[in-house]
């Protein structure tokens, strides 16, 4: 019995450890409950959807007019103003993010980066919708100066600050990949005579391309899943133009545009939100994946 | 007989920060001679060898003091580019440090960036050659150079080097992560190269400094205590840290 004491206190943190497991175990599970409910939900009402429409026509269909006679189910209009978006955005973050990830990780001081690295990730956290406002109230009205004609609703401006909105992920996860090329490795570079330029463009960037991939296309997958710049910016008129200087429709700016309106629950149009959705579900969860595939093999290349 | 000095230090000094690893150290590193470099842990071995091809100015906090001289001409001199340096003094790493690239492309680098355009692949084969690894690599020279033995990348570091025709090559501890049979190799091949290149070795292993080279210098506390014939420094030691170093004597 004189024992009791030191065994009852363990067999306390015991159960206090125990307690403390069974709830971390549990958020855990309802975040995976959540996300496989939500994915129930997005195939139950698009299977709806596709009763009435075939997937052929979804996916294939060069006109979206679900609300208009005739009706009208191709969502490729969509899938184009998404991508239009995307890739502006992407002609902009991508190379000036890279630029800098690489002046942060082979030639700022260690000042300047321990003050700048900080900066982008404070910036990647600011909302959306300020971003969406900037938008709005700053950028369109230069580029309605700049160029005469442009609609109060164009793709360019929302294209420019989606860019400017990943930017700072780009450059911060870029880094990291720089950052995680080994020393041993610059200093093989500077050993045969190679200078600081040469050492940075031609043996870290390509050693650190897949975690630089990497970083690429997950700005790419959030350019894609953004959704107040676009629906702010640029507008609402689905069309198959590549013209950036026009007003486009995204799939996130349909399903904010069909959320908002009074579509009756298990309408066509209404279900259109969740075959939408669906497909922009797929869409980013395959570019994550390979994301995360590449950070993965990346690591591996150097243990 | 006063063999000509390709290297000479005066009065060298180096700090991280405030912290002082060596001090004035005065020493010649004569024409095409194996010279090691022993001493414990942590008394500035690596420190010093990378003052030879200006490595440390890597280090943001290393200052170094007083002059490192290469044919006369100080190195650490205004106006000259460490990348000249380092092409003329090459250095072979502790760990293997191969680019992940092909075996080809890891010695064919360092050819382009020093401006060498004709014959790259004559010059690839004839240092792979040199560093006794063309046999082994001859028929893979496209295959990743990270899939290699520790060994073989050592040698293929050692080849890197040489293409670009140093004159002198510093090593720092280059067989302490091979096993036995590579660090055997890697001994050979510095017997080869011995008499073609000017050579510093850094050395934990005092059998080896006393099998390959032929001056030594033991460093302790950041100070050069005798440097001399490495047949006379093992064998008739006159400072007294220098014998109890050699003989294993702690304290
Ligand atoms: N980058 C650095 N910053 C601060 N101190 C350093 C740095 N590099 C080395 N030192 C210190 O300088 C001293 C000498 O280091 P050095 O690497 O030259 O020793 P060494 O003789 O090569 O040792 P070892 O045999 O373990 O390789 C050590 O005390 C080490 O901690
Ligand atoms: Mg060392």
């Amino acid at each position: 019995m004189r024992k009791s004491e030191p065994g009852s206190a363990s067999r306390h943190t015991r159960v206090g450890e125990r307690l403390i497991g069974a709830l971390l175990f549990a958020s855990g599970a309802l975040s995976i409950v959540a996300t496989v409910g939500i994915v129930v939900v997005l195939l139950t009402e698009s299977l709806g959807f596709f009763a009435e429409v075939s997937p052929v026509e979804f996916l294939a269909g060069t006109r979206w007019s679900p609300d208009l006679v005739p009706r009208s189910f191709g969502i490729l209009p969509l899938v184009n103003g998404t991508f239009l978006v995307a890739a502006g955005a992407a002609l902009i973050a991508l190379p000036v993010g890279l630029a800098t990830a690489i002046y942060l990780s082979e030639f700022a001081s260690i000042r300047t980066k321990r003050t700048v690295k900080p900066a982008l990730e404070i910036l990647a956290g600011i909302p959306t919708v300020v971003y969406g406002y900037f938008a709005v109230i700053l950028v369109t009205p230069v580029l309605r100066t700049l160029f005469p004609g442009v609609g109060v609703f164009n793709a360019a401006s929302a294209a420019i600050v989606v860019g400017i909105m990943i930017l700072p992920m780009v450059s911060s996860l870029s880094e990291d990949a720089l950052s995680a090329v080994p020393g041993s490795l610059r200093e093989a570079a500077y050993g045969v005579g190679a200078t600081r330029f040469e050492v940075a463009t031609r043996i870290v960037v390509p050693a650190g391309l897949p975690g630089i991939a990497a970083s690429f296309i997950l700005a790419i997958s959030r350019a894609i899943a953004e959704t107040i710049v676009v629906t702010l910016a640029a507008g609402a008129t689905p069309g198959m133009t590549l013209d950036l200087l026009q007003s486009v429709q995204t799939m996130t700016a349909y399903i904010v545009q069909v959320s908002l309106g009074d579509a009756p629950s298990g309408s066509i149009e209404y279900r259109t939100l969740f075959a939408v959705g669906l497909l922009l579900f797929l869409i980013t969860l395959a570019l994550n994946l390979l994301s995360q595939r590449m950070t993965t093999r990346f690591r591996e290349s150097f243990r | 007989m006063a063999p000509e000095a390709v290297l000479e230090t005066v009065g060298l000094g180096v700090r991280y920060g405030e912290t002082r690893v060596i001090e004035d150290i005065s020493l010649t590193i004569p024409k095409r001679r194996v010279v090691a470099f022993i001493g414990p842990s942590g008394c500035g071995k690596s420190t010093l060898l990378r003052c030879f091809n200006r490595m440390n100015d890597l280090v943001p906090t290393a200052r170094v003091t007083g002059q490192v001289l290469f044919r006369g001409r100080d190195l650490y001199a205004p106006g000259v580019e460490p990348a000249d340096v380092r092409r003329a003094i090459g250095m072979v790493f502790q760990k293997p440090n191969p680019f992940p690239k092909s075996i080809f492309e890891n010695i064919a680098f360092g050819l382009r960036i020093n401006g060498f355009q004709d014959d790259i692949g004559d010059r690839v084969e004839a240092s792979l050659r040199a560093a006794a690894l063309w046999d082994e690599v001859n028929h893979r020279l496209d295959a990743d150079a990270l899939g290699l033995s520790a060994g073989q990348q050592q040698r293929l570091c050692i080849a890197r080097a040489l293409a670009v025709e140093p004159e002198v090559l510093l090593m720092d501890e280059p067989a302490s992560a091979l096993d036995p049979i590579a660090t055997g190799r890697m001994e050979d091949l510095i017997g080869e190269l011995r008499g073609d290149y000017t050579i510093v070795i850094v050395t934990h292993n005092m059998q080896q400094a006393a099998r390959i080279s032929d001056d030594t210098a033991f460093l302790y506390m950041g100070e050069l205590v005798e440097y001399k014939e490495t047949q006379r420094l093992f064998t008739n030691p006159e400072d007294e840290r220098t014998e109890a170093y050699i003989t294993g004597r702690r304290g």
